[in-house]
């Protein structure tokens, strides 16, 4: 025990070193927060794109165009995905890490998204679009009103899924040189030359997000089912 | 002969054909309806006739053959579909309520969107037609709370808020429970003595020589005939109507 109050100290407390995990978390949250956003608005788009040009026979430029984004994003690993983006794409030194991390998972986890909104649109009957749009509502309004709040709901444990995927696989951030959670523990393993506190405490601290994040998930599910099972 | 209910023609239908693949289900097929006339088509499963209606409003495409509304050819994408749907009201067989929105937003949304009235005007409108078929109080209440027969009268009052010129429905009936097909049938007769223009697919004989204006009989995507339902149920001339009126009746 003694020996365990000696490693935390010489872990966390001295040099203040607590800062790399607490400074690292911070940009994990910053970039999966921004990811999912820009992931979430490109799924939405590709999939109505998608389920559109599968139902109307139009939109086919557009719908090869996301099919071949689907293909290469889902088909190259993540990390070789962000590698791409910072030394190919922005090879400026002056753009911001955080920036091209957020572009680089947002894009990513668009492809994952995309395929779980438009696996719930289809889960929605065709008579619910008939009912829409035969009430005077155009395609777009039966889709917003109509389709996409009930896909929504239908899709939300896969989203919270998603985003639970998201959040531990910007862990490679560091691979572009960001300090994020991850990078902070290498730092103090790299300090004080002891493996176990640091990565132990970080995979504590992911953990515990993943835990109140599916909670969170569940709230809402529950909330925007209220009333109607 | 069928009866002429009143000159003004709602829906002038003329030669329309359709095709499912190589299948073809509506074959020329032609049709007038009145002002006020109440229409109703009978006939075998997969006769055709569900696909006829849905060609009224567009949800099906017609490969030839013009669909007038009110003059307009419905069949011609270059009208604003979205416009005239807001002029014909839809039932479906399967409700088709929204299941994510309470019952008053099921009504209140398409006047609200496309009519552009305010809330409480919409809300007004809906509480008036909830209260003619005795439902003010499910207004708050999601569809999956209520029974069948309340859904489809809701789905009804739904179409209904749009004020449109003419009502279609879609074996409004063949969903529901026996017990419950009454007073679905009830909120269309009002409907019909209120002067609605309806065009109905159904299975209810009893409804269609009650309330039909005029029976039209259709059988492998033809229209075999049509007349007033004393003709049609007591003197049909078509030896398909009559096999069929007599494995039905």
């Amino acid at each position: 025990m003694e020996n365990f109050s000696e490693k935390f100290i010489n872990n966390f407390i001295t040099d203040d070193r607590w800062v790399y995990l607490f400074e690292g978390l911070k940009t994990t949250f910053v970039i999966t927060f921004f990811a999912l956003i820009i992931g979430v608005v490109l799924g939405f788009v590709v999939a109505v794109i998608r389920t559109s040009a599968d139902k109307t026979g139009k939109l086919k430029i557009p719908n090869a165009i996301c099919k071949l984004y689907l293909t290469i994003v889902r088909g190259t690993p993540v990390m070789i995905q962000l590698l791409i983006i910072y030394y190919v794409i922005f090879t400026s030194p002056n753009v911001s890490k955080v920036f091209v991390a957020v572009i680089a998972f947002g894009i990513n986890s668009g492809a994952y998204v995309a395929e779980i909104v438009r696996s719930g649109i289809n889960s929605i009957d065709s008579g619910q679009f008939e009912a829409g749009r035969s009430l005077g509502l155009s395609y777009l309004e039966t889709f917003r009103f109509i389709i996409i709040p009930q896909a929504f709901k239908n899709v939300l444990p896969a989203l919270g899924n998603e985003s639970i995927s998201l959040l531990k696989e910007t862990s490679i951030s560091g691979y572009i040189g960001l300090m994020d959670l991850t990078k902070g523990g290498d730092i103090i393993r790299s300090r004080t030359y002891e493996a176990f506190m640091p990565l132990i405490a970080v995979a504590l601290i992911y953990l515990v997000i993943v835990m109140l994040l599916s909670a969170g998930i569940s709230r809402l599910e529950r909330r925007l089912h209220a009333g109607e099972r | 002969m069928p009866v002429n209910v009143n000159s003004d023609i709602v829906f002038k239908v003329e030669n329309i054909e359709k095709f499912f693949g190589k299948n073809k289900v509506l074959d020329r097929v032609s049709m007038d309806i009145h002002k006020g006339e109440v229409m109703v088509i009978i006939g075998p499963s997969g006769s055709g006739k569900s696909t006829f209606l849905r060609c009224l409003n567009r949800l099906e495409e017609t490969s030839a053959g013009t669909i007038l509304f009110e003059g307009v050819d419905i069949t011609d994408s270059r009208n604003d579909i979205n416009k005239l749907r807001c002029k014909i009201g839809m039932v479906f067989q399967q409700f088709n309520l929204f299941p994510h929105m309470t019952v008053l937003k099921n009504i209140t949304l398409a006047p609200m969107r496309l009519l552009k009235l305010s809330a409480s005007e919409a809300e007004e409108r809906a509480m008036k037609l909830l209260r003619k078929i005795g439902l003010e109080d499910k207004a708050d209440s999601y569809p999956n709370k209520l029974s069948g027969g309340q859904k489809q009268r809701i789905a009804i009052v739904r179409a209904l808020a749009m004020e449109p010129e003419v009502m279609l429905f879609d074996e409004p009936t063949s969903a529901l429970d026996p017990e419950m097909v009454g007073e679905v049938l009830e909120v269309m007769k009002d409907l019909a003595r209120e002067g609605m223009t309806m065009v109905v697919v159904t299975h209810e004989m009893g409804f269609a020589r009650e309330v039909a204006d005029n029976v039209s009989f259709m059988d492998n995507g033809l229209i075999l005939e049509t007349g007033s339902p004393a003709e049609i149920f007591s003197n049909p001339q078509n030896d398909k109507t009559r096999k069929f009126l007599n494995s039905v009746l």
